[in-house]
């Protein structure tokens, strides 16, 4: 396989989704996806097919600043040149781009002002998800922002964290209420010509979250946005952008669902995180968009650009997903370390079955003295899938001292699966230090028995052993997280070993 | 309570179970001996229903409190009171000991319409037989056997016996790499288990564990098959002479 390093380094690609339901393990039938049923709800949809008009009308729709769709419209001028990437090792025909919409919105009583105001099926589909809006019901200690196709459709807790300065809301409200913030830092991380996919979502993004925490502020509790796709034949392209200011300090959980359809549909997102001095910032995304079936029809096309700025001295990164949807995956969630000893890190659990295809891992770019960063990959292949784990460590001349530790480890379930590690390495300063380790698997015959003559059936056995195996990344969840990850896992496992 | 008849059983092709007869009954203890290599792992895993070797079905019959064990996944045996501490005990990175064991034992009681037991009074069980077999409290929350001494992997299988509570227990050579104490420990630990309702089959090199854990019966296996039994005093007698005069008797077809 030899993939050029700098289409790697033109190119991030990233997912999300994520899935908090406290539903029990039990009501899940045979490994089958449980999110895949639709709303019905009146929309507001754009024709098909993409142009300056469509873009003109997204900002129209948003009430943009002139600016914003000056900055669209580049974007848009500038994915018109580019090529669609090949370089990852994934097969799928290509989306058509005319084909597709590029907004649908639930029809709003014109901006729901309190949650009280939202539709009620609105509420409804985000209940049945796991995710209460409703005030009574609200999930302690996380903040939700709720993503609909194209919208947010409400957010929590919005006053406690107002109290503090902390600006949590969709994308499109920070647009006008927050200009000049927005302005300032959208695609600092991700610039517009990023590459094709990037390019893309700069042009037609609907909506995303934006967080900003203020100098010396710890976020009192976790924030949240959740992703679900509902209209078909619609492409999902949010942005999110998370700025910490100096010496503040965030934790961001992400989910995603949709519903199963046969013809696969595109989510193009882009998140951009930006941590001055001494400031940090936990992502944590658990990504369980619809798969496809067995067969490998329909399915989520997931191509992701996530990549945060270590800006400041001291500043910290943190990436942490758990990828089990979609029926291609594509996302590198990178970060800059520019700022003197900042801290990069990328725990990665990937498991794909049936046809799935994953190609995913991370860049850290060592910029800044005494940097450091940790990658700890962990994929699980079952079925016919094909799971890669892509990897850049780049230390530039200045990164006097960086150290990396890589450790990439895959688990096979059965022998029809792939599992692939493409590690690059690029060190231009002598006193860096960079370790790898990779390890490939098959599941254990002897710990498969060992469980079970101490009573564990097959099943949990499977289901035990690959939670161990992912251990090291689980531990890198908020612990209501874990527990679900580990959950999503054990469901997705079922039947997966014959 | 165990009844093994005629069992056959081969791996890669090749038969290392050649027609395997005894019975345990409840509350006894039987040790088998035997050199490297005679099968007596092999008969363990067999019986605790490793699907790597090939039992032969026409031929053998087990049974073990009245159901036909040959006809259950290892789970199911278990469930049903059999416990196997292996010879090499298997690493599960990244599962603590409790975690394991609480799974293991609310199986268990499920199978028998039990209430499964919840993590603060599991807890406060194993605590207790964790000073049984005086392992370090620690122990609850480190990975399944990961990184353990050989020692300690054997010690923890006690524990894991100690909780469980099996009717039928075969420690394969559960002696081998203590050390003295330890050695002390662990039969301290099984005569303490020791029942009128529970049997135990100890597969040892050494009459040293049999000075502890006085058997029943001793069986010497050779070439897959049961070429002797008797009581405790044969066991001093292989301490004595070495199984030479087995080898000699066996191959040259001398009556046992
Ligand atoms: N997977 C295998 N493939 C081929 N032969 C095997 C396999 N597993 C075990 N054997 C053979 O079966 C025979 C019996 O092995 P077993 O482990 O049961 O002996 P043992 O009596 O327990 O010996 P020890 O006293 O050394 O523990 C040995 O000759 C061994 O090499
Ligand atoms: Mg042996």
């Amino acid at each position: 396989m030899s993939t050029p390093k700098d289409s790697l380094e033109t190119a991030a690609y990233e997912g999300s989704r994520v899935e908090r339901s406290t539903r029990e393990v039990e009501d899940l039938a045979k490994g089958e996806y449980k999110y895949g049923w639709t709303t019905d709800i009146e929309t507001d949809t754009f024709p098909k097919g993409l142009n300056e008009d469509i873009i003109r009308a997204i900002s129209a729709r948003k009430q943009e600043p002139e600016w914003m769709l000056e900055w669209r419209l580049k974007a848009y001028r500038n994915w018109l040149r580019m090529d669609e990437p090949t370089w990852a090792k994934v097969h799928y025909e290509k989306p058509d781009f005319q084909d597709l919409r590029y907004y649908s919105a639930p029809k709003a009583r014109k901006g729901p002002k309190s949650l009280d105001e939202v539709d009620p099926k609105l509420l409804e589909t985000f209940a049945k998800l796991g995710i209460p809006l409703d005030e009574r019901k609200l999930l302690a200690g996380v903040a939700v922002d709720a993503v609909f196709d194209s919208v947010s459709v409400a957010t929590t807790h919005k006053e406690i964290l107002g109290k503090r300065g902390i600006i949590f809301c969709p994308i499109s409200e920070a647009l006008r209420e927050h200009p000049e913030l927005v302005q300032k830092y959208i695609g600092s991380v991700v610039p517009t010509g990023d590459n094709f996919y990037a390019a893309l979502n700069s042009a037609v993004f609907s909506d995303g979250s934006f967080v900003y925490v203020p100098k010396g502020v710890k976020c009192p509790m976790d924030l949240s946005t959740y992703f679900r796709i509902n209209a078909s034949e619609t492409g999902q392209f949010e942005r999110t952008l998370i700025i910490a200011d100096e010496g503040a300090e965030v934790s961001y959980l992400e989910g995603c669902t949709a519903p199963m359809r046969d013809e696969n549909q595109l989510h193009a997102a882009v998140v951009e995180l930006i941590a001055h001095k001494d400031a940090t910032i936990r992502y944590a995304t658990v990504q369980n968009w619809y798969a496809g079936d067995e067969q490998g029809r329909g399915g989520i096309f997931n191509f992701v650009t996530k990549r945060g700025k270590c800006e400041g001295a001291n500043s910290h990164i943190s990436w942490t997903q758990v990828e089990t949807g979609s029926a291609i995956t594509w996302k590198y969630p990178s970060c800059l370390l520019m700022g003197d000893n900042s801290v990069g890190e990328f725990y990665s659990v990937a498991l794909t079955r049936n046809m799935q295809q994953a190609d995913t891992g991370t860049k850290m770019t060592h910029l800044g003295r005494n940097t450091r960063s940790t990658i700890i990959s962990k994929t699980i292949s079952a079925g016919r899938s094909d799971n890669s784990y892509r990897g850049l460590v780049r230390v530039m001349p200045k990164a006097e001292n960086s150290r990396n530790y890589t450790q990439c480890d895959s688990l096979l379930l059965g022998d029809q699966c792939g599992a692939n590690t493409f590690p690059y390495i690029d060190v231009r300063n002598t006193s860096a230090r960079v370790e790898h380790e990779a390890s490939t698997s098959k599941i254990s015959e002897d710990q498969l028995f060992y469980c079970q003559s101490r009573g564990i059936g097959p099943e949990d056995a499977i289901s035990m052993v690959v939670n161990g195996f992912c251990k090291e990344v689980f531990d890198h969840l908020p612990m209501e997280f874990a527990v679900e990850a580990s959950r999503l896992l054990s469901v997705s496992l079922e039947g997966s070993v014959g | 309570m165990l009844e093994i008849s005629n069992l056959h059983a081969s791996i890669a092709g090749k038969e290392i179970l050649k027609g395997i007869n005894f019975s345990v009954k409840e509350g006894e203890v039987h040790a088998i001996m035997g050199p490297n290599g005679s099968g007596k792992s092999t008969l363990a895993q067999v019986l605790a229903g490793h699907e790597a070797y090939d039992v032969d079905l026409e031929k053998s019959r087990v049974t073990f409190l009245g159901q036909d064990l040959l006809d259950l996944p290892a789970e199911e045996r278990a469930r049903l009171g059999l416990f196997l501490a292996f010879q090499y005990p298997v690493e599960i990175p990244g599962i603590s000991n409790s975690y394991f064991l609480q799974a293991a034992m609310n199986e268990i009681r499920k199978s028998r319409g039990l209430d499964e037991l919840d993590a603060m009074d599991f807890d406060e069980l194993l605590q207790e037989k964790m000073k049984m077999v005086e392992i370090d409290p620690g122990f609850a929350s480190r990975a399944v056997n990961a990184g353990f001494s050989g020692g300690e992997k054997k010690r923890n299988e006690i524990l894991q016996l100690a909780v469980l509570e099996p009717r039928l227990a075969i420690l394969d050579e559960t002696d081998s790499g203590l050390d003295i104490d330890a050695l002390r420990i662990v039969s301290e630990g099984v005569n303490r288990l020791r029942s009128p309702n529970r049997a135990f089959i100890l597969v040892t090199h050494y009459q040293r564990l049999l000075d502890y854990i006085v058997p029943d019966f001793v069986h010497v296996l050779y070439k897959g098959r049961i070429v002797k039994s008797g009581g405790r005093e044969l066991a001093l007698e292989l301490e004595e002479k070495g199984y030479d005069w087995i080898r000699t008797e066996e191959d040259a077809g001398a009556p046992v």
